[in-house]
């Protein structure tokens, strides 16, 4: 149980004095108000305890507990291997990188964005056209209920910002590219050396307009810092926004996430969320279906192993009619990792003729792995179609007699058959070097599994 | 080549297989029939290696080896085939993705180079022939969404791959219509040769007028019953199995 105590609350608070008076304020004044409103929220409503019932199987007091300074942009030495592993090269036609939430104009490339379309830092983009952020900014993803938003919104700095104008396709997917590269050396060896940044990031669809967003979080070396992120993504009508989340942080970092996805009239909506690093993982993921219409995909993976704690929580709500919603997660936990799934489909009495389908599929590969899984159905409206589901299982034993009946020996017909159940969410990836990458990791990951495995 | 003495098996607390007793030689074929829940299948896949059924007595010869002693894998890297009464699906994995790391983990334990990806292919389009395998069905997730027939011949094609010395058939010919039963049986009948041997577990006599078998074995209750030639599937198609059981029931106390 989590309590959160006034001197923890306080240092943030301190800190946030501190930040204002380093410059925070030379931004734009209506930024200045919203962080203070955030940052006020955050001190009513402290750190959460599992006595929430949304933080119920996530305990966040390592990181209440631990005392972390605003990161730097400090670009080391394992940088370049890192950039060159996690590039999406010339797939991409823009990709920016940040570091520890910096924006790096000289590691970011803008190949050859179309017509009109934007990507760029954010902080520079509320300086120097602040009509395409301020509608948005903090607009969506509310920092009333959600203390790690309110502290991201108290202490945003930069981020990506992408707009693609009416009408505009971009056939490329922009990649946004987060590395953490915290000093080495164990926090609790020596105190006082664990980051923390604030990646704030605004993607904004225009009406019948179409882009593919890929958002990667990558650690640089194993250290304990902590991502707290925040995406908004608005599509606008007839919008077409294909998004993928690459979590791959280091083993002993925190990643917090929060993605608000605001969704017009027939716009299509396709995320996939895919998990594999971190040691305590959580992600909100919330889109609002606020027009008639819409399709809404959310795809998950994830694959934890060790002690790594792994938690999504996704909703979406159903606000106007004739709008489907397909919601498939699959996670894969061995060790003794920990999974939490919760989805919860809200359909407001408005929206009848909804569609909602959402599945939650686990596979426990030890006997000390284990999963929470939750899915939700709250239903305002009574003409709707509405279904919902989730498995927990082992390995099938005669899928893997029948494997080992074919010669196949017994750690490769589990890894197989591991990597056939993670195949599915792969195979929907639809960027090619995303797609390789993740195939790549799940081999490589699966390899690593069956070593481990036998040594008892 | 095999060779069963007195072998015991059972499931949990219920003993299955109560002392069967049968010896293969290379080239011949025998089919073993009876009733359901006679143990035809236990015994398929008791000489498979199959964890979940406990040998209890007995012991099996194969090519001068100790089977029962081998994991299910060194079985079939030993010659061993089983084709299953009901395949299973593997969503994700193509047929020919895991026949390949199959045909690999049995060449490299017989001491033979391993395929590469070309080799492969050729030999795999040259054993599609035996059973009329369309290369489609065998780039698809391994037997998902696959028909009944499409997936017992996904089987015979599996084994011509393999290429073992001893294939067990577990009800082959169940489900299957006569059409789909006869391109499995001359998938079969292609394979047989003097350097193997053939087990063809089947409830009914129909398969055995496309597969003639060399000899024919009945099992009750756990046991081999009745031994003989051809005859005896037409003899046992002709009168069920009832008068079968009445005539063991007589015999039993002397068995016994």
């Amino acid at each position: 149980m989590v309590v959160t105590s006034s001197k923890e609350l306080d240092t943030y608070l301190s800190d946030f004095e501190l930040f204002e008076k380093n410059g925070a304020t030379k931004g734009p004044s209506w930024i200045h108000q919203i962080r203070k409103a955030a940052i006020s929220r955050f001190s009513e409503l402290g750190f959460p305890t599992t006595r929430l019932e949304e933080w119920k199987y996530t305990n966040v007091a390592p990181i209440a507990k631990t005392r972390f300074k605003r990161a730097e942009c400090e670009v080391n030495g394992l940088m370049a291997e890192a950039l060159a592993r996690a590039t999406l090269g010339e797939s991409a036609c823009a990709q920016l990188v940040f570091v520890n939430g910096h924006f790096s104009r000289e590691l970011s490339s803008l190949r050859s964005l179309p017509e009109g379309v934007k990507a760029g830092s954010l902080a520079a983009a509320w300086g120097s056209d602040p009509a395409s952020i301020e509608p948005h900014l903090a607009r969506h993803a509310s920092y009333h209920d959600h203390a790690f938003v309110a502290l991201n919104t108290a202490f945003m700095k930069d981020g990506a910002f992408v707009y693609v104008p009416k009408g505009q396709v971009v056939e490329l997917p922009i990649h946004l590219l987060f590395f953490s590269t915290a000093p080495v050396g164990l926090a609790h060896e020596r105190p006082g050396t664990a980051v923390v940044s604030y990646p704030r990031n605004l993607i904004v669809a225009d009406d019948g307009s179409q882009a593919m967003i890929v958002e990667s979080y990558v650690g640089v070396g194993t250290n304990v810092y902590l991502t707290n992120t925040v995406t908004e993504i608005v599509g606008g009508k007839n919008a077409v926004i294909d998004y993928y989340k690459l979590q791959r942080e280091s083993e002993e970092a925190f990643h917090i996430a929060t993605v608000q996805a605001h969704l017009d009239r027939s716009s299509n909506f396709s995320s996939h969320s895919i998990d594999l690093g971190g040691a305590l993982v959580r992600n909100d993921l919330n889109a609002t279906l606020d027009g008639e219409g819409i399709e809404c995909t959310l795809d998950g993976l994830y694959m934890v192993t060790g002690r790594q704690h792994v938690d999504n929580h996704t909703r979406i709500d159903h606000v106007k009619p004739h709008c489907s919603s397909r919601e498939l997660y699959k996670g894969l936990l061995d060790g003794k990792s920990r999974g939490v799934f919760n989805g919860k489909i809200y359909v407001h009495k408005a929206a009848q003729k909804t569609d909602a389908k959402q599945t939650n599929k686990n596979l426990l590969l030890s006997e000390g792995a284990t999963i929470n899984t939750k899915p939700q159905l709250e239903i305002y409206a009574d003409d709707v179609k509405c279904t919902h589901g989730s498995t927990i299982g082992q390995l099938d034993q005669n899928a893997v007699f029948y494997l080992r009946s074919r010669g196949l020996d017994l750690a490769t017909a589990r890894n197989l058959l591991t990597y056939a159940f993670a195949s599915e969410m792969v195979g929907r990836i639809k960027v090619e070097p995303v797609r390789a990458q993740i195939e790549n990791l799940l081999v490589t990951r699966l390899q690593h599994g069956s070593r481990a495995e036998d040594t008892p | 080549m095999l060779e069963i003495r007195n072998l015991h098996a059972k499931v949990g607390n219920t003993e299955i297989l109560r002392g069967i007793d049968l010896t293969v030689h290379a080239g011949e074929v025998h089919a073993v029939m009876g009733p359901n829940g006679s143990g035809k299948s236990t015994l398929a896949h008791v000489l498979a290696g199959r964890e979940s059924y406990e040998v209890t007595a007995g012991e099996v010869i194969y090519e001068g080896k100790d089977l029962l002693k081998m994991p299910p894998e060194e079985r079939a890297r030993e010659g061993v085939f089983l084709a299953f009464q009901y395949p299973v699906e593997i969503p994700g994995v193509s047929t020919t993705y895991f026949l390949k790391a199959g045909v690999n983990a049995i060449r490299k334990h017989r001491g033979l180079e391993e395929l590469d990806a070309i080799d492969f292919l050729a030999m795999v389009k040259e054993k599609m022939k035996l059973v009329e395998m369309d290369q489609a069905l065998i780039n698809r997730p391994l037997n998902e969404g696959f028909s009944g027939g499409e997936k017992k011949r996904n089987e015979i094609f599996q084994m011509g791959v393999l290429d073992p010395k001893l294939a067990i058939l577990d009800e082959t010919d169940s489900g299957l219509d006569i059409d789909a039963l006869k391109i499995v049986a001359n998938g079969v009948n292609a394979f047989r040769s003097p350097a193997r041997a053939m087990l063809v577990i089947t409830h009914y006599q129909r398969l055995l007028n496309y597969i003639i078998p060399d000899y024919v074995h009945v099992i009750f209750d756990g046991r081999i019953v009745k031994s003989g030639g051809k005859a005896l599937a037409l003899e046992l198609e002709e009168k069920g199995y009832d008068w079968l059981k009445a005539e063991v029931e007589v015999a039993q106390p002397t068995i016994a």
